[in-house]
C-alpha cells in the first residue's frame, strides 16, 4: 500500500499539473493561428500575430488602458495599504476589530455586488464613468490584498530588530527608514505585484464601471461574441512569459543567494 | 544623519552607577515586577540570574528604555532618566538573538550607533571595535555569512564601540555550545575590565553569574531575594530559593530546641544537628536548616571523638550517579528525607557502592539557616512553573474554576 | 485567513506588546477613509437603490422610496437562479478540494526534499492566473466546441449523443468554474501543508497508525484551517462569478447565474432596484457564512 501511494501521488499530480496548462498551451498556440478575426479553427501557423500586434488598434489600446490602471490602482493601493497594515500590527487603537472587519470584507464580497454597488454610487455622485472610476474600482478591491500581504511580512519581522535600533540611539524616523522599511520591502514588493496582476485580470468590477472605456478583460469578453481576435491571444500569452520569467528569475536569484551564503560560511 | 536627542560625544570614560528605586512593571494579566530596589556601583560586572519568568529580563528592557515601568524610578550616573527613550540613553544591549540588522554588512552594524550620534570618524571606530573581538577581516560580510559565535562578537563589539555608561547583555551567550561560551566568559569579563564599562549581565545559567560577576543578584518571582558575591551567595544562602537555584542544598526543616551562646540545636524528627548563629537568619521556633552537599562527608563507621561537626547516621546509600569529577551519592536515613553528598573522585575506583551503610558528617560551621521555611515534599514528581506569567494564567483558570462551583 | 496564500509564509508573531500613538491614526486614517468612501457607501447606494420604485412620470427612471417589493419580486423571479447558483459552486468546491487537496499535499509534503521542484510546483498551480481569466475560461469553450475534436471522440464513442454539445450544459459550467478555483483552494491548504512538522506524522506512525490512519487522524484535522479557507475562498466568488456561466462562455441560456441576472438587470435591462436588492441578497448570504466563521474563530484570524 504504501509503495503504490508513493508513485499513485507523483502520476496524479502530474496529471493534474497537465490538467492545469491546458488551456495555457491552447491559447499560446493559437496565438499563432494565422486566422483573421475568429481565432476558432486552426488554419495555419503564422508569426505574423506576434510581428504585427498592434495592427489591430483596440488590442493594444486596450492593453495600454488596463498596464495605466493597473500601475495607478497599485501605487494607490500599496501607499494606503502599508500604512494600515503597519498600524494594524504595531500600534493599539480602538475599534480594531471593525476595523478588521471593513478590511476583509471587500475581499469576501462577490464581485458583481462591488461592481454594482460603485456603479450605483457613480451614478448617484453623478460621476461620468470612465479611466477614473476605473481606477477607484481597482483601488478598493486590491486594498485589501496589499494589506493582508504587507501585514503577514510586518508580523514576522523581528522585533528585536527594531528595538536594536531605537538602543543604538535610532530616533522613530530614523530606526523606521533604516531598518523597518528595507526588511518590508520584500513584502511591499509581493503585494504590489499581487495588486497590479488582480487589476489587470480585472473583468467583473471593471465591466459595471467603465462606461466606454476599453480595458484588455473587456475587450476580450465584448470580443467573444463575435470572435477575438489572435493579437489578444499574443497579448495574454506575452504577459504569460513576462510572468513566468520573473518568478523564475526570483527562483533562481534566491536559490543562487542561498549558495553564495552557504558558500561564504 | 544625526540625532539631536542623542548623547553626543563620548560619554564618561568609566561606566555609571545604575539605581532601580521602586520599580514596578506590572502587564495586562499580571506583574513581573513588584516594588524592585538596586544599585550597580560604576565599573562592576553584575549579574541578574534567575529562572525564565522571573521578571529579570523585563528588568533589563526597563533600564534600555525599551520598556516604561509602572511605577519607580530609573537613575543612571545620578541622572534620572525614566521618562527618557531607548535612543536617548547613554546605555546599549547585547540582545540574546543578536538581532544583527540582516541588510547591513557588519562594519555598518556596528557603525550604526556612532553614526546616530552623529561622530565623525565613526568607521574608524567601528573597525577598532572589530579588531577588538578579531572579526575586522569580515567587515564586508553580512550578518547572514557569519557563525553564531562570530555574530556573537558582533553584537558584542556593536554595543561596545558606542562606550555606554552601562552595557546590557540578555542571556548573550545562551546560543553558543559549551566550549564557546567558556571562551566568550573569559573574553567578556576581559573586555569589560579593559574597557572599565559597568555590565548588568543577564542568565539563568548559574555557573556563568559565579564565574563572570563581582555581584550576582537571585531573582525570583518579580523580587530579588539575595544579592552579593557569588561566593557569600552560594555558602550563605538566606532563602530556600537561592540554595536550590544556586547549586544543590540539603535542607532540613524541624524545630529549636537548644539555644547556646554562638550556636543552637535544631531537632529534625529526632536527629539533632547544630547551626552557628550567625549563619542563620532565624533562631528560634520552626526553622529550615541545610548544608552543600559537597561539604558532606561519607564514612563507613560511626566517626568517634569529632568536636566541631554534625554527625548524623546511620543510613543506607539508595544512589550512586558517576559524573567524572566527582560521584554523587544519595544516602537515606530513616525517618529522613534523602542527603546527597558529593564526593570528589580523588581515586579511580568508587569509594561507596548501592546499599551501603555509612555515616554522614560535616562542619558546624558549614552550615546554614534559611529565612524561610520549607513546605513538606512536594506532591508532584515536576517541579512547579515559576514563570510570572505562567502563575497569573493558573491562578486565574483557579478563580474561574471556583466561580463556576459557586 | 485564506490569503496565507498570498502572503508566502505569515507568522502568528503578535506576541509584541502592540503601542498606542497618535501616529496609528495617521497611518490608518487614509486607507479607512478609502474604504468607507467606496466600500461602505456603495453598499449603502445599493440598499437605497434597492428600496426605489418606478418614477411614476419618467419612463426608466426610479425615485427614492421603501419599496420593499422589490425583494420580493426578485426572489420570486430568480429563485431558481440562486439556487443554481449555490449548487454549482457547491459542487464546484466539492470538486476543487478533492482535486486540489492531493496536489497541495503533493507540493507542500512531497516535494518537501526537493525545494527547487517545490517552487516549480507553485509555479504551476499559480500559472493559470497569469493567463486572462477570461481567455482560459474561452479556451475550455473552443476545445469544448461542437465542431472540435474532443466532441468528435466523445460522440464516436457514443458518450455524446447526436445534437447534444458539451459546451452550454451545466457540466461545462461546473467543469469551467472547478477549474478557474483550483488554485485558490490549492494554496491555502498548501500553506498550511508547507509548515506542518513531518515529525507529527512519524509520532502517530510511532504510535501505531497506518500511513492511512496517521493521513486521517493527524494530517487532516491539521490542515482543517486551509480547508476551510480554501473553501470559503472558492465558494464564495463562485457563487457570484458569471463568465463561465454567460452565455458566450460555457454556459447557455439554462445555466444562468445570479450574477448574469444581476449583470443583466444592471446594464441591460437597466432595472437598478432588481439589481441591487438581488445584489444585497446575495451579499447577505455570503455575509451569514463568514460569519458563522467568524464566531468560530474570532476576526484576528481573518487577515
Amino acid at each position: 500500500m504504501k509503495g503504490f501511494g508513493k508513485w499513485a501521488i507523483w502520476v496524479y499530480s502530474g496529471m493534474a499539473f497537465v490538467f492545469l496548462l491546458i488551456p495555457i498551451v491552447y491559447t499560446i498556440i493559437f496565438s499563432f493561428n494565422d486566422a483573421r478575426r475568429t481565432n476558432i479553427i486552426w488554419r495555419g501557423f503564422t508569426f505574423n500575430n506576434w510581428l504585427n500586434v498592434c495592427e489591430a488598434q483596440t488590442v493594444c489600446e486596450a492593453f495600454g488602458n488596463s498596464v495605466l490602471i493597473g500601475v495607478v490602482a497599485t501605487i494607490l493601493a500599496t501607499t494606503l495599504g502599508t500604512m494600515i497594515a503597519i498600524a494594524l500590527v504595531r500600534y493599539r487603537f480602538r475599534f480594531r476589530n471593525t476595523t478588521t472587519l471593513l478590511i476583509f470584507l471587500p475581499m469576501a464580497t462577490p464581485e458583481v455586488v462591488l461592481g454594482a454597488g460603485l456603479a450605483a454610487q457613480f451614478l448617484q455622485a453623478g460621476v461620468p464613468k470612465g479611466l477614473g472610476t476605473i481606477i477607484l474600482a481597482h483601488t478598493l478591491f486590491c486594498l485589501s490584498f496589499v494589506i493582508v500581504t504587507v501585514r503577514a511580512r510586518v508580523a514576522g519581522l523581528d522585533p528585536a530588530l527594531e528595538e536594536a535600533g531605537r538602543d543604538l540611539y535610532g530616533s522613530p524616523a530614523q530606526v523606521f527608514w533604516r531598518i523597518t522599511f528595507p526588511m518590508l520591502l520584500p513584502g511591499i514588493v509581493a503585494a504590489a505585484l499581487l495588486s497590479f496582476a488582480l487589476s489587470f485580470d480585472d473583468f467583473i468590477i471593471t465591466n459595471f464601471n467603465r462606461g466606454a472605456e476599453v480595458t484588455f478583460p473587456s475587450f476580450v469578453y465584448t470580443a467573444a461574441a463575435r470572435g477575438i481576435p489572435p493579437e489578444a491571444n499574443v497579448i495574454a500569452s506575452a504577459v504569460f512569459f513576462l510572468a513566468i520569467a520573473l518568478v523564475l528569475i526570483a527562483q533562481f536569484s534566491a536559490a543562487a543567494r542561498r549558495r553564495r551564503l552557504a558558500r561564504a560560511r | 544623519m544625526s540625532n539631536n536627542d542623542v548623547p553626543q560625544g563620548g560619554f564618561a570614560e568609566a561606566g555609571a552607577d545604575l539605581e532601580l528605586v521602586g520599580i514596578t512593571k506590572r502587564f495586562p494579566g499580571f506583574t513581573a515586577i513588584e516594588d524592585l530596589n538596586l544599585t550597580i556601583p560604576a565599573g562592576s560586572f553584575f549579574a541578574l540570574l534567575g529562572p525564565s519568568g522571573c521578571g529579570k529580563t523585563t528588568t533589563l528592557r526597563l533600564v534600555a528604555g525599551l520598556e516604561e515601568p509602572t511605577e519607580g524610578r530609573i537613575l543612571i550616573g545620578g541622572k534620572d532618566v525614566t521618562s527618557t527613550k531607548a535612543y536617548q540613553r547613554p546605555v546599549n544591549t547585547v540582545f540574546q538573538s543578536y538581532a544583527l540588522f540582516p541588510h547591513m554588512t557588519i562594519l555598518e552594524n556596528v557603525s550604526f550607533g556612532l553614526k546616530r550620534r552623529g561622530i565623525k570618524n565613526a568607521d574608524v571606530l567601528a573597525h577598532e571595535a572589530l579588531q577588538l573581538v578579531e572579526l575586522d577581516h569580515l567587515a564586508g560580510r553580512k550578518p547572514a555569512q557569519l557563525s553564531g559565535g562570530q555574530q556573537q562578537r558582533v553584537a558584542l563589539a556593536r554595543a561596545v564601540v558606542n562606550r555606554p555608561a552601562l552595557l546590557l547583555l540578555d542571556e548573550p551567550l545562551g546560543a553558543l555550545d559549551l566550549k564557546l561560551r567558556r571562551q566568550m566568559q573569559i573574553e567578556l569579563k576581559d573586555i569589560q575590565s579593559e574597557v572599565g564599562l559597568t555590565f548588568l549581565h543577564v542568565t539563568h545559567d548559574q555557573e556563568e553569574a559565579m564565574t563572570m560577576a563581582d555581584t550576582v543578584a537571585v531573582m525570583n518571582k518579580g523580587q530579588i531575594e539575595q544579592m552579593g558575591a557569588p561566593q557569600e551567595l552560594y555558602e550563605l544562602p538566606r532563602t530556600a530559593f537561592v540554595a536550590t537555584f544556586l547549586g544543590q542544598s540539603n535542607l532540613f526543616t524541624g524545630t529549636v530546641v537548644t539555644t547556646g551562646s554562638r550556636s543552637f540545636v535544631v531537632d529534625i524528627s529526632g536527629v539533632k544537628m547544630e547551626v552557628p548563629t550567625e549563619r542563620a537568619q532565624r533562631h528560634s521556633g520552626h526553622v529550615t536548616i541545610g548544608v552543600r552537599p559537597e561539604k558532606v562527608n561519607l564514612h563507613d563507621s560511626e566517626p568517634t571523638g569529632v568536636s566541631g561537626r554534625n554527625v548524623i547516621g546511620p543510613g543506607r546509600i539508595t544512589d550512586v550517579s558517576f559524573s567524572g569529577v566527582s560521584t554523587q551519592y544519595e544516602v537515606t536515613l530513616p525517618g529522613q528525607a534523602p542527603v546527597t553528598v558529593f564526593a570528589q573522585n580523588t581515586s579511580i575506583s568508587t569509594l561507596h557502592r548501592d546499599g551501603d551503610e555509612v555515616w554522614l558528617s560535616w562542619q558546624i560551621d558549614h552550615t546554614f539557616g534559611l529565612a524561610d521555611e520549607v513546605d513538606a515534599a512536594p506532591e508532584s514528581r515536576f517541579q512547579a512553573d515559576l514563570d510570572t506569567s505562567m502563575i497569573a494564567v493558573q491562578r486565574r483558570r483557579k478563580l474561574e474554576a471556583e466561580l463556576e462551583e459557586a | 485567513m485564506a490569503f496565507t496564500a498570498f502572503a508566502g509564509q505569515s507568522q502568528a508573531s503578535d506576541t509584541v506588546a502592540r503601542r498606542k500613538s497618535p501616529i496609528a491614526l495617521f497611518l490608518l486614517l487614509p486607507g479607512v477613509f478609502y474604504l468607507v468612501l467606496f466600500f461602505v457607501t456603495p453598499l449603502l447606494s445599493l440598499v437605497i437603490t434597492s428600496l426605489q420604485e418606478p418614477d411614476p412620470v419618467l419612463f426608466g427612471q426610479f425615485q427614492n422610496a421603501f419599496n420593499w417589493q422589490n425583494y420580493v419580486t426578485v426572489i420570486e423571479t430568480y429563485w431558481q437562479q440562486s439556487l443554481r447558483s449555490i449548487g454549482y459552486a457547491s459542487l464546484a468546491t466539492l470538486f476543487a478540494l478533492l482535486i486540489g487537496y492531493p496536489l497541495a499535499y503533493f507540493i507542500g509534503i512531497t516535494l518537501r526534499p526537493y525545494p527547487l521542484l517545490q517552487a516549480l510546483g507553485l509555479v504551476l498551480v499559480i500559472a493559470p492566473f497569469f493567463i486572462s481569466f477570461l481567455l482560459r475560461t474561452l479556451a475550455w469553450k473552443q476545445i469544448f466546441a461542437t465542431e472540435g475534436p474532443l466532441a468528435g471522440v466523445l460522440s464516436s464513442v457514443g458518450i455524446l449523443g447526436p445534437g447534444e454539445a458539451i459546451s452550454g450544459t451545466t457540466f461545462s459550467v461546473i467543469f469551467g468554474l472547478t477549474y478557474n478555483f483550483i488554485p485558490f483552494m490549492v494554496l491555502p491548504i498548501y500553506a498550511t501543508l508547507v509548515s506542518f512538522d513531518l515529525r507529527l506524522i512519524e509520532a502517530g506512525n510511532d504510535l501505531y497508525g497506518s500511513s492511512a490512519t496517521t493521513f486521517r487522524t493527524v494530517t487532516l484535522p491539521l490542515s482543517a484551517t486551509g480547508v476551510l479557507s480554501g473553501t470559503l475562498l472558492t465558494f464564495i466568488p463562485a457563487t457570484g462569478d458569471y463568465i463561465n456561466a454567460s452565455r458566450e462562455f460555457l454556459g447557455s441560456a439554462d445555466t444562468t447565474m445570479v450574477g448574469n441576472v444581476i449583470e443583466t438587470n444592471f446594464l441591460v435591462l437597466q432595472n437598478f432596484p432588481a439589481a441591487a436588492a438581488l445584489s444585497l441578497l446575495l451579499m447577505a448570504f455570503i455575509l451569514v457564512l463568514v460569519g458563522l466563521y467568524v464566531k468560530r474563530s474570532g476576526t484576528e484570524d481573518l487577515l
